[in-house]
């Protein structure tokens, strides 16, 4: 087939339009400009108006493109590659591997392209089909050894209907690209099939069968895993102004989540942040696996430098490989960070495109696109009896902190938790400073529904004396009162506070959680007969102290026990004072 | 490459202009021909079609429908030279201190960022003396952070002490709108602190173009970044972006784009972005640092909103001091660690009662503060402004780490500092013997 060929006819910053199309073009198909000097720009087509004009978003600086430049359609969509050897890397947000276009320049220079995965490396396929068995989209022909686990060789999903295995490759080593099965459909056309397959970015892949998220997620967060839960399959967002400990929280989830498979999508963020990801993480052991930490994890990155069009491809392309993993039968975490400059890119298209915007300037269509994105978190059962899923947690940045704004509701509108952000917590230095109240989730806690109830309820009673204690000084209140309040702060300080750069207190297993809830609980339940308001303070003062002492050790350590008989100890002290 | 000129001239603007012509390049730098032979500088930020949207250097007045453009079929560049240290320049790359005019290599202006492989992370504090941020928001090289302040407020004094206080071997300063008598200022203090044979100026005062001033960061870290490439550590400063963002807006606003927020384009994030991720620690070289100045009334305001999404913390002044809340070094904990034993705990702690004193400001305005202990927190809060908040009191770190167990002991029974009972016994002072303290309190 002839590829269509056109011509630009305008520049604006990202967006440039064509015209002079000698054949058809396809609304989302990718586009090649040549420039003078020859360097080749990724674009992609994003409307196609009146009078033959179409409009392209370049994934690339449009320094020195000019009217007349040579454009070439490919056809086909955005695509990503699918197939092992994605854990363990680090890409750009059209898929170019940083390490393999670092070897190139030191700099992202226009027009460098990498195959996305490794097209040399080997892999020990055993084949689980035979000639002449009959297959669809999805079925598995067979697995290859991919870090921690067997990565399943699927026909590629988009196949609809049945086919017919004509050959199978013998057990034995292979690339990515080698030819694996042949496969012939009912008119009798074959395919060859390769380990490695290519999927339209932004198109959702079908679940085999959806099941509702309803088991915890650990996060290893004592506030998350006990207040506000994520299960596996679900979905939260963290909005929150800046400074508020949104990247720390990021960090930590990616670091001691219980999932199999952990994907960072830094999408128009720090390039900093991401860097110390990938370069801290394979130094990090994985506890539950005892390897690297990178063997889960898959970043890709289209950072805040880096061109803007290419800022919303680099979050589909994470969602693609969230879903392939799924598909594997794994508990695949993502982590977009930030959801809102994703957006802020569409805006920015949008206004070039001179769209009638929204309110804040957002395209209108920006909260079903939100929407969409968020449904492809979910449970799935695949066909051979084993379950995956894929949990997203995403960042929003809201202008001003205030969550008013269009992204913000869309987001809350579409996720199972949120996990509110707050400056006046975060400025008080208590961390996670996920706001305590106002924040929710609608799955369900590694603690037992009442008893998360009976902690809202305390945290609730304790804001509320603290604003009599604003109003009326501490006098204005009676001792019980004020000892209800300080049991309110201390299971704040003690319980839900945690110093994530700790490395003992910085993670907490549903174990260890147990553990520490019961101690906490111990100390609400027990009366306190202490008099006097500075006397209280003193014995909660202790109480605290004992207690982060505590959470600092870990149970096979020296000491532990006996921290634990000072805490208990002064839990009787102030029953019997 | 063949200069073309053109005059059919269709619409001049405030800082745009529009021609018809063929064969032009997004970005294209060019030059406006006036009818008595005077030239200024602009460049193509627009095509469609035979329409070509340039902005003007010079700025749009005076400029006639007989003018002609030339197009010069050249990218923007900037000079670079280890000749230009000292030395003094324009918006456009123009020495401005009378001086020569060098023959320089020409290096390309806003070129990709650096693939974030060949980045480090950053790991080294650099130690500026002031207490608020060494103890409290270490800044670390290849940092980008800038200061956060109302107008007026003393922040390019502190900028200016930081960049000769510290050990940077390149400092570059980009002024952007700048007071003829602050870039005077700027320029003194270097020459005072006998750094400007390590300095260069790129300077943009307000009688300029704002064209010319939205240039101004990019050249400098056009040049930083070089420096860098060569192995030196280079300071950038950037004074005062929220004035480049204006300038933005007012382009954006002539080529009719749909304003954002408070009529800032919706690609502010993103310009901002690509000037402060310059900064970096490059693998191999040297190291770029980047401290800007947001002047600001309100922190939710779009450009500072925007930059705190951005930059890697803010130092926010407020009233001549450098405030402890609103303060941010988010790299202060790849270096504080490594300091001395106590630093981040003494750090979280005294913050976490400065927090608590501050809750009893507001209960003071009820009159329900009567209690001793909210009392003592009250002190400790004055205490902690005079001794610690001054951006301009000298301290080495470990002094002023001194400093802030005395405060504690001065106010606090260690038992209600909230720091663990090991630090405790190594830190607390005795005999409270208040060495550093510079006024005793009254009571």
């Amino acid at each position: 087939m002839d590829k269509t060929l056109g011509k630009v006819s305008s520049v604006s910053e990202s967006l440039v339009g064509a015209n002079h199309l000698d054949g058809p073009v396809m609304n989302g198909e990718i586009a090649y400009i040549t420039i003078e000097g020859g360097k080749r720009l990724k674009a992609e087509v994003i409307e196609v108006k009146e009078g033959g004009k179409v409009f392209l978003q370049v994934f690339e600086d449009t320094s020195w493109v000019k009217v007349g430049d040579p454009i070439e359609f490919t056809g086909h969509p955005l695509t990503v590659t699918l197939g092992p050897g994605i854990l363990g890397t680090v890409t750009d947000g059209l898929q170019n591997p940083l390490y393999e276009l670092a070897k190139q320049e030191w700099f992202l220079e226009r027009g460098l392209v990498v195959e996305p995965l490794d097209t040399d490396a080997l892999w020990k396929f055993t084949p689980q089909v035979k000639k002449g068995d009959r297959v669809t989209g999805g079925t598995v022909l067979g697995h290859v050894p991919e870090k921690l686990f067997q990565h399943k060789i699927f026909v590629p999903f988009d196949l609809y209907g049945e086919y017919t295995i004509a050959s199978i490759a013998d057990a034995g080593e292979y690339t990515i690209t080698d030819p694996i099965a042949s496969i012939v459909d009912a008119e009798g056309k074959t395919r060859n099939l390769q380990m490695a397959f290519k999927w339209p970015v932004k198109k959702s892949m079908p679940f085999h069968i959806r099941s509702v998220p309803s088991k915890p997620l650990p996060t290893g967060i004592r506030i998350l895993d006990s207040l506000f839960p994520i299960a596996y399959g679900g979905t939260a967002c963290n909005p929150g102004p800046f400074g508020a400990g949104k990247t720390v929280l990021q960090h930590s989830l990616a670091k001691f989540s219980q999932a199999d498979v952990v994907i960072v999508a830094a999408c128009g963020e720090r390039a900093g942040e991401a860097v110390e990801v990938f370069k801290d993480f394979p130094k990090l052991e994985d506890p539950r696996t005892g390897h690297s930490l990178m063997d889960r994890t898959y970043i890709v990155g289209n950072t805040s430098s880096m061109p803007v069009a290419a800022r919303e491809a680099s979050v589909y392309i994470a969602t693609c490989v969230g879903e392939y993993y799924r598909k594997q039968g794994l508990d695949v975490l993502m982590l977009a960070d930030s959801t809102s400059r994703w957006a802020q890119a569409l805006r920015e298209t949008s206004g070039r495109k001179e769209e009638i915007p929204g309110p804040e300037a957002f395209p209108m269509y920006i909260s079903s696109l939100i929407s969409a994105f968020y449904d492809r978190a979910g449970v799935e059962q695949l066909p051979d009896g084993s379950v995956g899923s894929f949990s997203i947690i995403g960042t929003v940045s809201p202008a001003g902190g205030n969550f008013d704004e269009p992204v913000t509701q869309a987001t809350l509108l579409s996720t199972g938790c949120f996990w509110g952000l707050s400056r006046a917590l975060s400025d008080a230095r208590k961390y996670p400073a996920i706001d305590r109240l106002d924040s929710s989730s609608s799955y369900p806690s590694l603690l037992r529904r009442e008893e998360v109830n009976a902690l809202k309820a305390l945290l609730r009673e304790g804001k509320s004396i603290a604003s009599n204690i604003l109003l009326m000084g501490e006098k204005g209140i009676t001792d019980e009162t004020y000892i209800q309040y300080q049991k309110s702060e201390l299971v704040d300080a003690v319980f839900l506070q945690q110093n994530s750069f700790h490395e003992v207190d910085g993670v907490t297993s549903p174990e260890r959680l147990r553990m520490m809830f019961d101690m906490v609980w111990n100390i609400v339940d027990a009366p306190v007969t202490i008099k006097g308001k500075t006397e209280i303070r003193s014995h909660f003062n202790f109480l605290r102290q004992a207690f982060i002492d505590w959470n600092m050790l870990l149970p096979d350590d020296a000491g532990f026990e006996n921290q634990e008989h000072q805490v208990l100890n002064l839990i009787k002290k102030g029953q019997h004072a | 490459m063949l200069k073309r000129t053109y005059e059919h001239i269709d619409s001049i603007g405030r800082a745009i202009l529009s021609i018809r012509a063929k064969g032009v390049h997004n970005k294209e730098m060019a030059e406006v021909i006036y009818p008595n032979g005077q030239k200024a500088l602009a460049q193509v930020i627009a095509l469609d079609g035979e329409k070509v949207t340039l902005q003007l250097f010079g700025g749009g007045y005076g400029v006639s429908t007989d003018c002609k453009i030339r197009f010069m079929g050249k990218p923007i560049e900037v000079g670079f030279s280890e000749e230009m240290l000292g030395r003094i320049y324009s918006g456009t790359g123009q020495p401005i201190d009378g001086g020569p005019e060098l023959l320089a290599d020409m290096i390309r202006v806003a070129g990709p960022s650096i693939n974030p492989v060949k980045r480090l992370i950053p790991k080294e504090m650099i130690r500026t003396g002031v207490p608020m941020i060494d103890v409290f928001n270490s800044l670390v090289r290849s940092q980008k952070i800038p200061i956060f302040a109302k107008a007026g407020e003393p922040y390019n004094r502190l900028l200016a002490n930081i960049a000769t206080q510290t050990d940077a071997d390149i400092i570059i300063i980009g002024g952007v709108g700048l007071k003829f008598d602050e870039f005077h200022y700027f320029r003194d203090r270097v020459e005072e602190a006998g750094s400007m044979n390590k300095t260069i100026m790129f300077v943009h005062t307000h009688r300029d173009s704002i064209v010319e001033g939205l240039l101004v960061p990019d050249l400098a870290l056009a040049v930083g970044e070089k420096f860098a490439l060569q192995g030196k550590n280079v300071f950038v400063l950037l004074s005062d972006m929220t004035q480049w963002s204006d300038y933005l807006r007012q382009i954006a606003n002539a080529q009719d784009q749909i304003p954002a927020n408070q009529g800032y384009p919706g690609d502010l994030y993103s310009q901002l972005a690509n000037r402060y991720e310059k900064a970096a620690d490059i693998d191999g070289a040297g190291s770029v640092t980047i401290l800007g100045v947001t002047t600001m009334d309100d922190v939710t305001h779009p450009v500072p909103d925007n930059t705190g999404y951005i930059t890697e913390g803010q130092f926010f002044m407020k009233d001549g001091y450098l405030e402890l809340f609103g303060s941010l070094s988010r790299l202060k904990q790849q270096v504080n660690n490594r300091t001395r034993s106590d630093h981040r705990s003494i750090m979280n702690a005294m913050a976490r009662l400065f927090s608590e004193a501050e809750e009893r400001v507001k209960a003071k305005k009820f009159g329900s503060v009567k209690d001793d202990y909210s009392l003592r927190l009250l002190k400790y809060r004055e205490t902690f402004q005079r001794e610690l908040m001054d951006p301009f009191r000298f301290l080495e770190l470990e002094d002023a780490l001194d400093l802030c167990w005395e405060v504690l002991a001065h106010h606090f029974k260690p038992e209600e500092v909230g720091l663990s009972s090991k630090l405790i016994q190594e830190y607390w002072p005795e005999d409270n013997a208040f060495k550093i303290l510079k006024v005793d309190t009254h009571e």
